[in-house]
C-alpha cells in the first residue's frame, strides 16, 4: 500500500504539454526524498479540463494541481509530499475555498453538471494496467454476458436501453445488433470505428487513452451477440498515444484470456486486430472505412446492402463507435432501466463533448442528453473569454451546423439538434463569438469537405468545389445577392444527390449560417463589408488622427513597415502595402486603430 | 489535395531494404495487406519513393497501380521527402478559431515555402495537418516530435530558430 497516490494526466493535451517529463522528474524527485515506497506514480488517461494542463491530482487529499511545469515538481515533492502541505499555488483556484480548506474536484462547476458513464474511468486508472480496469468492474460484463447470457438477452438488453450511435447519426444501436445476428454466415466481424475524423473533436482518442479495456470488454459482447468471433479496431494513425495503449490492452486481455479461445470457459473464442487509418476523412463514413480495412482506396460503396449484410470482406459486420462501446459493460451491468433514467426519453444516457474554440474551460465534458447548450457554455465551459459575447456553437463539425445564441437553451439531444438545422455529429462543440465571420466559418468547412471528398460521385466532388467558389466570391467581396440563391439551391441538390453521408452533409454548414445569419451573407454582398471584420479582402485598417498619441508603437511592431509618421504625430496606414494582421489594433494603447 | 511526387533519386541502405523485406514477408498472405506495408514502409523511409511501392505490389502481388492508388488516396502518406525538421500546423476548427490560419502565414513568410513544400537546402518541410487532438493548447504546432501550443504568430519567429543551427 501506498501513502499517496500521485495521478498525472498522460492524455494527449497534457503530454503536449510536457506531462512525460513531469512524471520523469516526480520519479526523480521521489527517489531523492527516499519516498519511493510510500508515493505511488500513475500516469492516466484525461480529466477533461485540457485547458488547464498539465493537470496532478494528488490523492488521498485529492489536490488539484494545473498547469503544472516540471519546475514545481521538487515543491510539490519536498512540501506536499514530504511534509504534507498541500502548494496552494499551484491548486485550480476553483477549488481552493479558503486558506485552510479545499473543495473536491466535483463540486467545482465545470465537474458538477457532469454525468461519467463513457468517461468514468478517464483520469481514474492507469490506463495501461488490466489489473485497475478489472478492479473497477472490468470484464464483470462480459462475463454475465458469457456466462448468464444467451447473445439474443444481451440484444435484447442493447435495445431496451434505447442506446443510440455516439458517432453522430444516432441509430440504434440494438437494432443494428438485430440485423447482423439475424444474418446466418460462417464469418461474422464486430469493428469500432475510432477513426475520429471531425476536425477539433477528441472524445473517441480520450476513452482509448483513458480507459481501452471498455472498449475492448464491448467489443467481444457485441462479437458474442451477433456471432462474431473476429474484431478490428479501425483508428487514426495521429492517435499514436491512443494506438500505443491499445496495443498494450489487448496483449494484456489476450494473456489474461479475455481474448482469444474460449473466453471464461463459455467456448466462445473473440479476438481484436487493430487497423491503422492514414488520414482520410471519408473513411469515418461506414462503408468506406471497411473498404480501407481491406486495404484499398477507402471510397465508399452503395448501400444496400447494409453492413449487416453484407460489410467487411462481404460478410455480415457490426461497426460501432469507440463512445457507444463504451457505454456498453456499464448498461450489461446496470440494466436498461437505469440507463434509460438519464438523459431524455428518445435519447437516453450521456454525450461527451470536446469544448473548444473561445471558451474559458476547453476540455472534454460528459452531460446527460437534454443539457441545455446554456449550461454547457456558461456553466461548465466557464463562458466566453476575453470580455467577448457568446454568437453561436457549431456542432457536427463539417457535417453539422450553427447553433445561434438565441437557441442557447435548447435541450441537447439527437432530434432538437436535427431540428434546428444541426447535428449531434461525434461531439465537438466549437464555441465562436462576435470576431467569428460566419461566411468565413462556412467557407472553412467547405474547404475541409473539398479537400476530403473521395471523389467518387459527381454530386460531391464537383458540387463542393462550385460551392467553395461561390464563398469565396462572396467573401471576397465579389459576390451578388443572385449568388447567395444560387449556392442554396446547389446545397439542396448535393444532399440529395450524394452517394455517401460525406456529400449528403457537406452543405450544412453553408445552410444553417444561412438560416440563421443570412443578414451577414448579404452585408458581404451588398455593403460589401464584413462584420465580424474577419474577411482581409472587405476590412480596412486606419487611424483616428485625433486619438493618435503618435507614440509609435503600431509602427515598430507592423511587419511590412505600412505605418509612417513621426514621433507625437499622428500616424497614416498606407494601404496598399498592409497586409491586414491586426497587430497595430492590438498594439494600440489609445483605442486610435479602427478596423472597418 | 494534389499529392507532389518527388523527382529526386531513390537511394537506400542495405539495411532499410532489409527492414522492408521483413516487412513484406511478414505480412504476405494476410487480408488487406496494402495499407500495413505502406505505413511499416514509411517508418523506415520517411516517405513512399516509387521504387519503394513496386516492391511492395511484387512482395504482396498486387497490381502497382492498386498501392499507388493507395499511395496517393490518403494523405498520412507521403510521396515526397521530409526536411530535417518537419512542422505541421494544426488547422482544426479549434485552432483555426483561434487564429492558426496567421501562424501559418508567418511560416511560410519565414521560410518561403508553402504547405507540402521543403527548403532548398532541406532544413524544414511544412504541412498544414487537420487536428492533432490538442485542442486545449489551440493554436498548436508541432516540429517533428515536439508540440508548441497557445501560439501567437510572434512564437514562430523563436521556435524556427531553435532549429536553424
Amino acid at each position: 500500500m501506498f501513502r499517496s497516490n500521485v495521478l498525472v494526466c498522460g492524455g494527449t493535451g497534457c503530454t503536449s504539454s510536457n506531462s512525460e517529463q513531469i512524471i520523469e522528474k516526480l520519479k526523480e524527485e521521489i527517489k531523492a526524498q527516499g519516498l519511493e515506497k510510500e508515493v505511488n506514480v500513475i500516469r492516466t488517461g484525461c480529466f477533461g479540463l485540457c485547458a488547464l494542463g498539465p493537470i496532478m491530482v494528488v490523492y488521498p487529499e485529492g489536490a488539484f494541481y494545473s498547469r503544472v511545469t516540471p519546475e514545481d515538481v521538487p515543491e510539490i515533492v519536498s512540501e506536499h509530499l514530504l511534509k504534507g502541505r498541500i502548494v496552494k499555488r499551484l491548486l485550480y483556484q476553483e477549488t481552493v475555498v479558503d486558506d485552510s480548506t479545499t473543495k473536491s474536484l466535483n463540486e467545482t462547476t465545470f465537474y458538477a453538471k457532469q454525468m461519467r458513464i463513457a468517461l468514468r474511468n478517464c483520469g481514474v486508472i492507469n490506463p495501461e494496467n488490466i489489473d485497475e480496469y478489472i478492479a473497477q468492474d472490468g470484464y464483470a460484463a462480459l462475463g454475465k454476458a458469457l456466462t448468464e447470457m444467451t447473445p439474443q438477452e444481451v440484444i435484447d438488453l442493447v435495445l431496451a436501453s434505447g442506446l443510440r450511435g455516439r458517432g453522430g447519426a444516432g441509430f440504434p444501436t440494438g437494432r443494428k445488433w438485430q440485423f447482423a445476428a439475424a444474418n446466418k454466415a460462417e464469418q461474422k466481424y464486430a469493428c469500432c470505428n475510432a477513426d475520429e475524423g471531425d476536425p477539433g473533436a477528441f472524445m473517441d482518442r480520450s476513452v482509448l487513452e483513458g480507459d481501452p479495456h471498455s472498449v475492448l470488454e464491448a467489443m467481444a459482447i457485441a462479437g458474442y451477440a451477433i456471432g462474431a468471433n473476429q474484431g478490428y479496431i479501425y483508428i487514426r494513425a495521429e492517435y499514436p498515444i491512443a494506438v500505443k495503449r491499445l496495443q498494450i490492452a489487448i496483449e494484456q486481455a489476450r494473456e489474461y484470456g479475455l481474448l482469444g479461445k474460449n473466453i471464461f470457459d463459455s467456448g466462445f473464442d473473440f479476438d481484436i486486430d487493430i487497423r491503422l487509418g492514414a488520414g482520410a476523412f471519408v473513411c469515418g463514413e461506414e462503408t468506406a472505412l471497411m473498404t480501407s480495412i481491406e486495404g484499398k482506396r477507402g471510397e465508399p460503396r452503395v448501400r444496400p446492402p447494409f453492413p449487416a449484410v453484407k460489410g467487411l470482406f462481404g460478410v455480415p459486420t457490426v461497426l460501432n463507435n469507440v463512445e457507444t462501446y463504451a457505454n456498453i459493460p456499464q448498461i450489461i451491468l446496470k440494466g436498461a432501466d437505469w440507463f434509460r433514467s438519464i438523459g431524455t426519453e428518445k435519447s437516453p444516457g450521456t454525450k461527451v463533448f470536446a469544448l473548444g474554440g473561445k471558451i474559458t474551460n476547453t476540455g472534454l465534458v460528459e452531460v446527460p442528453m437534454g443539457t441545455t447548450l446554456r449550461e454547457v457554455v456558461e456553466e461548465i465551459g466557464g463562458g466566453v473569454p476575453g470580455g467577448h459575447h457568446f454568437k453561436a456553437a457549431q456542432t457536427g463539425g463539417p457535417s453539422g451546423g450553427c447553433i445561434p445564441a438565441k437557441l442557447i437553451d435548447t435541450p441537447i439531444d439527437y432530434d432538437n439538434l436535427i431540428a434546428i438545422g444541426s447535428m449531434m455529429g461525434s461531439g465537438g462543440l466549437i464555441v465562436m463569438d462576435e470576431t467569428t465571420c460566419m461566411v468565413d466559418i462556412a467557407k472553412f468547412f467547405l474547404e475541409f469537405t473539398v479537400d476530403e471528398s473521395c471523389g467518387k460521385c459527381t454530386p460531391c466532388r464537383v458540387g463542393t468545389k462550385r460551392l467553395l467558389e461561390i464563398l469565396n466570391k462572396i467573401t471576397s467581396g465579389n459576390g451578388t445577392l443572385e449568388d447567395i440563391d444560387k449556392m442554396e439551391e446547389l446545397c439542396y441538390y448535393i444532399k440529395e444527390n450524394s452517394l455517401c453521408g460525406l456529400g449528403q452533409t457537406a452543405p450544412n454548414p453553408v445552410l444553417s449560417t444561412l438560416k440563421y445569419y443570412r443578414d451577414e451573407y448579404e452585408a458581404h454582398v451588398v455593403e460589401h463589408r464584413c462584420p465580424a471584420g474577419a474577411c482581409k479582402a472587405l476590412t480596412n485598417y486606419s487611424i483616428e488622427a485625433d486619438k493618435c498619441k503618435g507614440c509609435t508603437l503600431c509602427a515598430r511592431n507592423c511587419p511590412v513597415g505600412a505605418i509612417s509618421g513621426s514621433v507625437k504625430q499622428p500616424h497614416v496606414i498606407d494601404t496598399t502595402k498592409c497586409i491586414k494582421c491586426g497587430v497595430c489594433m492590438e498594439k494600440c494603447k489609445f483605442g486610435a486603430v479602427v478596423r472597418k | 489535395m494534389q499529392k507532389r511526387i518527388s523527382n529526386l533519386p531513390f537511394h537506400d541502405t542495405p539495411e532499410q531494404a532489409q527492414k522492408l523485406d521483413a516487412v513484406i514477408e511478414s505480412l504476405k498472405g494476410q487480408k488487406g495487406a496494402v495499407m500495413p506495408a505502406l505505413h511499416q514502409a514509411q517508418e523506415i523511409y520517411g516517405y513512399l519513393p516509387i521504387e519503394v511501392q513496386e516492391k511492395i505490389a511484387k512482395g504482396l502481388d498486387v497490381s502497382l497501380e492498386e498501392v499507388y492508388g493507395v499511395s496517393t488516396f490518403y494523405s498520412q502518406f507521403a510521396l515526397t521527402p521530409k526536411g530535417r525538421n518537419h512542422i505541421s500546423v494544426c488547422l482544426g476548427t479549434a485552432c483555426y478559431v483561434k487564429g492558426a490560419d496567421k501562424v501559418l502565414e508567418r511560416i511560410t513568410q519565414k521560410l518561403g515555402i508553402q504547405p507540402e513544400e521543403c527548403t532548398e537546402d532541406g532544413t524544414f518541410s511544412l504541412t498544414a495537418c487537420r487536428c492533432i487532438g490538442a485542442c486545449g493548447l489551440a493554436p498548436v504546432m508541432t516540429v517533428n516530435d515536439e508540440v508548441y501550443g497557445r501560439l501567437v504568430p510572434e512564437d514562430v519567429d523563436t521556435i524556427l530558430a531553435q532549429y536553424m543551427a
